[in-house]
């Protein structure tokens, strides 16, 4: 196994997700299937994240009807580089309906690590917070330090969006920490824990 | 005797009134002729949030989205835009998401583009394989009670659902108007 690669420019994923999770007050949370799925299982399991299994290419479109379901609700879509790829049109569609309240934050590690890190476009200058600012999103930043971090963090609770983040992460492949993998009972426990025991009799 | 070009159609306002009915929040499309007059009346309507994708597999994600915020949401598309929604229509099996589909085919009665022929064809037995229930109108009268129907058996059976509406009750696209 390879050791924890040593590249000073980049941050270390685990430390980057708790620290956006930190405090998290009435955060909602989508993670995209694979790596941060696990960073924010690490982070510890919570009823209102839904982690992804599948659906590769549609976490920030999960956020966008999320955060247009709920425009009070701080929603954070924490995905990779190679979900965020596949998804890219929902930039723009997300840069049309503008929701204040949602927050895209890549952890670009620049390769597809669950299917043996081969490179993905970044890896190759593919700027995807210049694509998110060009689909009109109102913030857009790439933060490269954990006080960069932190103030990010600031900024998903305080609604100013919709706001993107592309954070360069080393290639680590860490230890697996799964969430629950049953999707009827990740759905029924999120909306029981947004919206109460109603939430099971909306027909 | 042919109708003003830009008339709505009686069953374009009535299932305008029936997503309003069934207090559906979130309409999302990608744009298109057969439905044209009913993304109209959405966009107009500020109950409704109207949201134009890219492709429509982002209107399955959106609808995981917003089923987990508490709105219901529909999806209107055409009959090759079911082809681009295959993988993430695993979400809503998986999840038992409530998701009804409103579909305009192309590529069957009186098709003149050769390429529509093949995703048309298919889409009936795509969203059946992939667990979407799945009705048909032929008849302009079976329109709505098919689609009500299928919204109903979406939100209260939590699954997909999908009305997909024939070509010949649409007219088919000619090139020649």
């Amino acid at each position: 196994m390879a050791a924890k690669s040593k590249d000073p420019e980049k941050m270390d994923r685990r430390e980057v997700v708790a620290t956006l999770l930190a405090d998290r007050g009435d955060l909602l949370v989508v993670a995209g299937l694979g790596a941060p799925a696990w960073d924010a299982t690490h982070a510890g399991d919570h009823a209102l994240n839904f982690p992804l299994w599948g659906g590769m290419g549609g976490a920030a479109a999960i956020g966008l009807g999320l955060a247009l379901a709920q425009p009070k609700r701080p929603v954070l879509v924490l995905t990779g580089d190679g979900e965020m790829l596949m998804g890219l049109g929902s930039l723009a569609t997300i840069g049309v309906q503008r929701p204040r309240n949602l927050s895209i934050v890549v952890l670009d590690n620049e390769h597809y690590g669950e299917t043996g890190m081969q490179a993905s476009h970044t890896r190759f200058g593919v700027d995807l917070a210049a694509a998110a600012k060009a689909c009109g999103f109102a913030f857009t930043s790439m933060p490269a330090t954990l006080a960069q971090v932190k103030k990010l963090r600031v900024d998903v609770h305080k609604a100013g969006g919709p706001l993107f983040a592309q954070i360069k992460i080393l290639p680590d492949k860490l230890p697996l920490v799964l969430p629950p993998r049953d999707g009827a009972q990740l759905k029924n426990r999120f909306r029981e824990a947004l919206l109460g025991k109603d939430a099971h009799f909306q027909r | 005797m042919a109708k003003p070009k830009n008339a709505i159609p009686a069953w374009s306002l009535e299932l305008h009134q029936l997503l309003k009915q069934q207090q559906v929040r979130q309409v999302s499309f990608v744009p298109d002729a057969g439905h044209a007059s009913l993304i109209r009346l959405c966009e107009a309507d500020s109950d409704l949030r109207a949201v134009r994708l890219t492709t429509e597999e982002e209107g399955v994600a959106l609808a995981v989205g917003a089923w987990l915020g508490g709105d219901k949401s529909v999806l209107l598309m055409q009959s090759s835009g079911v082809g681009n929604c295959i993988n993430m229509l695993s979400m809503l099996s998986v999840c038992q998401v409530p998701l009804p589909m409103l579909v305009t085919m192309r590529g069957d009665w009186a098709e003149f583009n050769p390429w529509q022929v093949p995703m048309g064809r298919a889409s009936q037995a795509v969203l059946e394989e992939m667990g979407v229930l799945v009705t048909r109108a032929d008849r302009e009268e079976d329109i709505v009670p098919l689609a009500e129907g299928a919204l109903r058996m979406a939100y209260n059976t939590l699954r997909p659902a999908a009305v997909l509406i024939g070509q010949r009750l649409l007219g088919a696209k000619t090139f020649e108007d």
